[in-house]
């Protein structure tokens, strides 16, 4: 069988902005047979968007393609002209971009959006191309097919809007379709809904697919066959079983591991448990406050729970349940409308500004985005050692050590103190991230999702760094995050929060198994890197529509 | 752009050859008002021609004026009056305008409104309108031209700072330092204010530029700076009856001040850049 894609020796250079001139794709070689989907995993800055965007001819500002070609049906992309390429783009060659709020014009209507593809390429009257995506819509098991066009792209869900961009692609029936991390930015219940649309649609038209992610049991689930990439070469090429279970390169083995789960071991069991933060009832919200002194959106309600010391507390939700809101009213960020915090044994304000600095010392909150977090204009000296002055007055050579004994704490090379934080990777900077809330000497850290931003295999590695700094310096964590398996490696307890409440508290390590209904949904959604999982995956269809769409 | 790939590899930053223009005419003008009474070939009040409006020779290199005064001399003297009134007033009208729009986006509530508004209703009042009433009320002098022209221009400085340092507050970093029990002024001092300096500055030369302009306005209409001593603006209005004759005592005034307000422009525009690839 003829190949539809073959990518030669391809070879993508950028200039910096001192003219310097920089290889990024370093000769890739791929096939993709029609109907085959193929995923590019790797680590950001791997090249695979990169990569994918050269399929349809197109590099991104300030790179090019400096060699190879890409062959689409007989077409060399690389050579065809810009005129020639967008006949292509769009009918041929088709993408789905990762945030398709992002890709979506807020001002029109979605049906408008989805069937310009055939208005620009002249392919069918306007009444067969509605008629058209209608059909695409319930194909992709979207709800109320006939009607959903007419809204307006902040109407429907987010899971919903993905959905609709891949309509939008598919529309012109393309022999290829570039899914760009479609599901990276969406929860897990609602990624299973997506997963299984993208798999029937492309597996009924027989169209061959690019899927680009860098998470490998989400791949596992759709790939037929997986190219690992590393600093724009390709590492490993192979089918979706071999990768996963007879992988040849050491990164692909790197990737593999950070998936076997680790549950946490009784070591840390502490035997006089001490109760570190107890919140009770605690209620916050946004807007102006009503009658009854609540505001008018609450997005936390009556939530109790428990840290003690040397203990790991886990809380997890789909986006919109209220844990970053539930942090920041225990950090005092956003003050509790009502409810107590009491930490270590003394009720503290709701208000930060009402708290004693060493009430503020002994808790620290670390984010999500070590890119906003860490003010771009000053040295990885300068915000590591601003709270060593502040709380223990240090100045001068003492600061100075102490920042290099915290960079060494998280494993960061000392020559990096004079660094920007735009100079470092983004595991590098979560890392200065983290050691700046140590530099406090705390005895809790909230954790915002802070490995919700990162790569899998730089995630782990961070995940393990958080464990080894608790075993030395007796800390207690609360872990805020969605991914189940996060919170999994590193939690003696986890809490599920579903619409701003607290549904269910589960001890991992006693094995209990989950018993409210949505607890049970979200631990069932979680990818496997078996690749027939999402196949042999069976919801209770009553509890997806309870819970799955939002 | 030769000078910008040498200047990029010495310092690490990208500096295009319009921005050098506009920087080295800066330049001049500020060396000019520095060194101006040590360079003048006559002295600026004395009448040492005896024709008025006198064309360009060996002895008058730009003429003379109205009354026979060396054009060259008062032109650079002029800079002197021009340039640092308005870089005194520019200053001064920054400074406190990013002062109070920092302090009105960290504070917010009461502050902000209550500082908002109260600089809007002064932003509604027109800026020559209002600079003519002052000095006229109070009469003129250089502290009172300089005053005005700084209470004019903060509401615009203070608008501009206030919506950069609104954006930047909504950081996380910015949270950080409040639940590390921060102050206001060092919330302001260390951790807005070196993430608004770039924008901030590009704003001053701007304004700068439209305090020559406003100041030059003044002293058009004769009541900016006072007689034996003048600006640029003054210049032109007490030259303008050389207009039919074509005498350089009414250009050449008009050309400094296009050329100093231009040249500030072109190099706000075309600050230099930092080059983020290091490794070059």
């Amino acid at each position: 069988m003829e190949n539809l894609v073959e990518v030669r020796d391809l070879k993508v250079e950028a200039t910096t902005d001192s003219g310097r001139r920089v290889e990024i794709i370093r000769g890739v070689s791929l096939n993709i047979a029609p109907g085959e989907i193929v995923a590019l995993i790797g680590e950001s800055g791997s090249g695979k968007t990169t990569i994918a965007l050269t399929l349809m001819g197109y590099a991104r500002a300030g790179c090019r393609i400096s060699g190879g070609n890409v062959r689409i049906a007989g077409k060399d992309m690389v050579t065809l002209s810009e005129r020639d390429c967008a006949a292509i783009r769009g009918t041929e060659v088709a993408y789905v971009p990762q945030s398709a709020a992002a890709a979506f014009n807020p001002a029109k209507r979605i049906i408008d959006q989805v069937i310009e593809v055939t208005r620009i390429h002249g392919l069918m009257p306007a009444d067969a191309a509605r008629q058209k995506a209608v059909e695409l819509f319930r194909a992709l098991s979207l709800p109320n097919p006939e009607n959903i066009g007419g809204r307006y792209p902040h109407q429907v869900s987010g899971g919903q809007l993905q959905r609709l961009s891949a309509a939008m692609a598919l529309i012109g029936d393309p022999k290829l379709v570039i899914f760009d991390e479609p599901t990276t930015a969406l929860d897990v219940t609602t990624q299973i809904e997506v997963l299984r649309a993208f798999k029937s649609v492309m597996k009924k038209g027989g169209i061959s697919g690019v899927y680009v992610s860098h998470d490998l049991a989400v791949v596992a689930q759709i790939a037929d066959r997986i190219v690992v990439l590393r600093n724009g070469e390709m590492q490993e090429m192979g089918t979706t079983a071999d990768i996963l279970t007879r992988a040849q390169h050491p990164y692909t083995r790197e990737l593999l591991a950070a998936y076997e789960p680790k549950p946490r071991g009784d070591e840390t069991v502490v035997e006089d448990s001490e109760v570190l933060l107890e919140v009770c009832c605690l209620s916050a919200g946004y807007g102006p406050i009503q009658a009854d002194g609540l505001p008018l959106i609450r997005a936390v309600q009556e939530v109790s729970l428990t840290v003690e010391k040397g203990r790991n507390l886990g809380i997890i939700g789909e986006s919109g349940c209220g844990k970053s809101t539930l942090a920041r009213a225990i950090a005092g960020i956003l003050p509790a409308s009502s409810g107590t915090i009491i930490f270590e044994k003394r009720e503290l304000a709701a208000a930060v500004r009402q708290r004693s600095r060493d009430q503020l010392r002994q808790m620290q909150i670390v984010f999500q985005y070590a890119d906003t977090a860490l003010n771009p204009e000053k040295s990885i000296q300068e915000i590591l050692g601003r709270p060593l002055t502040f709380y223990h007055g240090m100045r001068g050579k003492q600061r100075e050590a102490r920042v290099g004994q915290l960079l060494d704490m998280v494993h960061l090379p000392k020559s990096l103190r004079h660094r920007r934080p735009q100079e470092l990777s983004g595991g590098q900077k979560q890392r200065v991230n983290f050691a700046r809330a140590l530099a406090a000497e705390p005895k809790l850290i909230i954790c915002d999702e802070v490995t919700s931003a990162l790569d899998t295999v730089v995630a782990a590695a961070v995940i393990d760094l958080l464990k080894e700094l608790q075993r030395e310096l007796s800390l207690s964590y609360i872990f805020i995050s969605h991914d189940l398996s996060v919170v999994e490696a590193i939690c003696d307890e986890i809490v599920v929060m579903y619409g701003g409440r607290k549904v269910e508290q589960i001890t991992p390590a006693q094995m209990k198994i989950p018993q409210h209904p949505y607890a049970k949904l979200l631990f069932s959604s979680v990818p496997k890197l078996d690749p027939g999982w999402l196949d042999a995956l069976e919801l209770d269809p009553e509890l997806v529509r309870t819970y799955g769409q939002n | 752009m030769t000078p910008s790939i040498t200047l990029s590899q010495k310092f690490g930053y990208r500096f295009s050859w319009v921005g050098m223009i506009g920087l080295s005419i800066v330049l001049f003008w500020g060396i000019i008002a520095l060194i101006a009474p040590h360079i003048i070939p006559h002295p600026v009040g004395e009448i040492v021609d005896e024709d008025y409006f006198g064309a360009i020779s060996s002895r008058f290199w730009l003429g003379s004026d109205y009354l026979g005064r060396d054009m060259l001399a008062r032109v650079l003297m002029g800079a002197r009056y021009t340039v640092g009134i308005s870089l005194a007033a520019v200053s001064i009208a920054c400074f406190s305008g990013v002062v109070l729009g920092m302090t009105a986006a960290v504070v917010g509530g009461w502050l902000d409104t209550a500082l908002s508004r109260f600089l809007d209703a002064m932003n509604s009042i027109p800026s020559k309108l209002s600079g003519l009433v002052v000095v006229a009320a109070v009469g003129s002098s250089i502290t009172v031209l300089i005053v005005t022209l700084a209470v004019i221009y903060t509401p615009g400085a203070y608008r501009f700072a206030r919506a950069l340092a609104v954006n930047i507050n909504t950081m996380d970093y910015i949270t950080v330092s409040r639940t590390r029990g921060e102050g206001i002024f060092y919330i302001i001092g260390s951790e807005i204010l070196p993430n608004i300096t770039g924008p901030v500055l590009a704003d001053l030369g701007l304004r700068f530029v439209f305090i020559v302009l406003l100041l030059s306005g003044l002293s058009f209409l004769g009541l900016g700076v006072q007689p034996p001593y003048a600006d640029w603006g003054a210049l032109v209005h007490e030259n303008v009856g050389g207009l039919p004759f074509g005498a350089p005592a009414v250009i050449v005034p008009s050309l400094a001040i296009a050329s100093l307000t231009i040249s500030v422009n072109l190099l706000i525009d075309n600050l230099p850049q930092k080059i983020r690839d290091r490794s070059a």
